[in-house]
């Protein structure tokens, strides 16, 4: 098999099978022989360059410019990053975001874990309990965000209502700037423990039988099975879920958007003392209802390093769990 | 004595298990059950203490109350052919460049590939005010055209169906085929793309539901209230100082009921090749 048709190219590929039909005696071969491949795959890279690559680094070009969108560009050099550094609304949408993504990621990685170790246990009903589980994942967030808007309504919600059945009286679960970050939370949660479920059930799946026997051998009861096997065997699983988590959970921008739209008009965006204000809704705020580009564009960047820092934390802080 | 002793303890540890698993269920399920309910009533039923908890006779009126404030057909007509869209020149452009990658050696590739890995891991929002700035350029701003080019750089999708095509699409069989004298194209369409159905059906749902549900961009790129998607028509649904809940969550209804069939018809293919891509993703 290897050798047969390997013309030229480095000899570290794996053998590929490359020529195009009709050149069967290998000869050296320039790039333009290769027309079709790249024919191929041009679409994508056409698409990709005109609307992904270069609108990122344009975005990064912006972010040194004065702009309104439609007068003329400004080079104002870093002076958009020192008006951020000290823009406390800036700060108020991070530590917003901060706290709804921890206060949504924990439970639903926790929560997560749990249902996939339940979810592997059982013999019956899989199949049910996958699709009814991972079901909220695909429903748009618009119509989650409405929803939660009705129920956790400070006067006639569900939430409310049922308290007040009970005697206690409504909690204001919109208007205290620490509920508004619970709801959106919970909402989150609920949309996203089917889908991290599903991803760790896989991963359960894959760990072979016999190793689970052998610990049942050695007389090792189902906590310490989940501590010293399953946890261990997971750790790839559960960095690619908490990374993944990070990247989604810290762009909440859709949730508070929807939830306290009846606010866009006053532009004080994220309700009530802007406390579900986060930084993707600021910099939509910015950018386009301010039609301030270059600020917009200082804040979506300064946030992805942001991102990438805690991306970075995460990633070290999982590992070294497995050193110890 | 052993055997009956682990059966005996394992019979309410599943039990347990079945508990919990339907408590979840309940909870993931609760909003569907809660949002007929809520659209079936009048917003008066829903606001009385205690709130009505059956699902009523008012769907009609609410229903019609729903067309009457947004256009929710014209948005629902707009949404479907741009999913649609989407949807088709997705699978057509990454199974096309998935193959290449997998099957062929040329100039390049890493490079190439690498750099698709990489803006994998970049949020899209960092390429929201450039794309934008894009379509005014274009003239695009308001159209619906405007929402298919930013979905069609989909590297997930490239990188998916590599790794499907990789391991599941023998390159005997492409061998074969080349001594029959099929060429690049003849091989992607009848051989490549026929053994790959699993992986673009998952696809296509990933694309179609991504397509349907999605927000900020249409959000940002639809000014012209004649030519909304649905998501953004049902959150102008929302604003105003009128909460009729009753008709908001019959607007809700609307547009969840299409994808939630779609998603339980092909909710087991789905879920198998969700997995899939996550692991191997990791």
């Amino acid at each position: 098999m290897p050798g047969r048709l390997g013309g030229p190219g480095p000899a570290r590929f794996r053998p590929r099978r490359t020529p195009p039909a009709g050149s069967v005696p290998p000869r050296r071969r320039g790039p333009l022989s290769y027309w079709r491949q790249y024919l191929a795959i041009s679409p994508f890279y056409l698409v990709f360059l005109a609307f992904s690559f270069f609108p990122v680094f344009y975005s990064l070009y912006l972010a040194f410019q004065h702009w309104d969108g439609l007068g003329t560009m400004r080079f104002v050099g870093l002076q958009q990053f020192r008006f951020l550094w000290k823009d406390p609304v800036f700060w108020l949408s991070v530590r917003n975001t901060l706290v709804i993504w921890v206060l949504s990621t924990v439970p639903t990685l926790f929560g997560a874990l749990v249902l996939a170790t339940l979810l592997h246990s059982v013999r019956r009903f899989k199949g049910f309990y996958r699709i009814a589980l991972y079901v909220p994942n695909v429903t748009s967030i618009v119509a989650v965000s409405i929803f939660f808007g009705a129920v956790f309504s400070d006067n006639f919600g569900l939430v409310n209502a049922i308290l007040g059945m009970v005697g206690i009286s409504p909690v204001p679960w919109l208007s205290n700037p620490w509920l508004i970050k619970l709801v959106i939370a919970l909402l989150m949660t609920w949309m996203w423990t089917g889908y991290n479920m599903i991803i760790y059930l896989a991963g359960l799946q894959a760990i072979p039988t016999q190793i689970y026997e052998a610990a049942k051998l050695d007389g090792a009861g189902p906590v310490r099975t989940f501590f010293q096997i399953t946890l261990p065997v997971m750790r790839p699983i559960i960095l690619f879920t908490v990374v993944i988590s990070t990247i989604n959970g810290l762009q909440s921008f859709s949730e508070p958007q929807v939830l306290f739209a009846s606010n866009a008009a006053n532009a004080n965006l994220g309700g009530p003392g802007q406390a579900g204000l986060t930084t993707l809704l600021y910099f939509y705020q910015s950018a386009f209802l301010n039609n301030d580009y270059g600020y917009g564009a200082a804040i979506v960047w300064a946030f992805f390093v942001l991102i990438m820092v805690l991306v970075v934390v995460n990633w070290r802080i999982v590992q070294r769990g497995r050193k110890s | 004595m052993t055997a009956t002793n682990t059966r005996r303890s394992r019979r309410p540890r599943g039990l347990t298990a079945h508990i919990v698993l339907i408590l979840a269920v309940l909870i993931s399920v609760f909003p569907f059950v809660w949002t007929i309910v809520m659209a079936t009533n009048t917003t008066q039923d829903i606001y009385k203490s205690p709130p009505k908890m059956t699902p009523g006779s008012h769907l009609l009126e609410n229903i019609r109350h729903v067309l009457d404030t947004i256009d929710f057909f014209g948005s629902m007509l707009n949404t479907v052919v741009v999913a649609c869209v989407t949807t088709v020149l997705v699978l057509f452009v990454d199974s096309l460049a998935a193959f290449t990658f997998a099957k062929f050696d040329f100039p390049g590739r890493r490079v190439l590939f690498a750099t698709l890995l990489g803006f994998m891991m970049l949020p899209l929002q960092l390429a929201v005010l450039p794309q934008f700035i894009l379509m005014s350029h274009l003239g695009w701003v308001g159209t619906l055209q405007a929402l298919i080019p930013p979905a069609l750089a989909n590297a997930f999708g490239i990188f998916w169906l590599r790794q499907y095509i990789e391991g599941g699409v023998p390159d005997e069989l492409l061998d074969a085929a080349r001594i029959d004298g099929a060429g690049f194209f003849r091989q992607y369409w009848n051989i490549v793309l026929p053994m790959i159905r699993p992986a673009l059906s998952f696809l296509a749902i990933y694309a179609f539901v991504g397509a349907w549900n999605d927000y900020i961009w249409p959000l940002v790129v639809l000014t012209d209230p004649g030519h909304l998607t649905l998501q953004v028509a049902l959150a102008q649904l929302h604003v105003g100082h009128t909460t009729d809940y009753s008709m908001v969550m019959a607007g809700v209804l609307m547009a969840s009921v299409p994808l939630v069939i779609v998603f339980t018809i092909f909710a087991r293919g789905f879920i198998a090749g969700a997995t899939e891509g996550a692991v191997q993703g990791s």
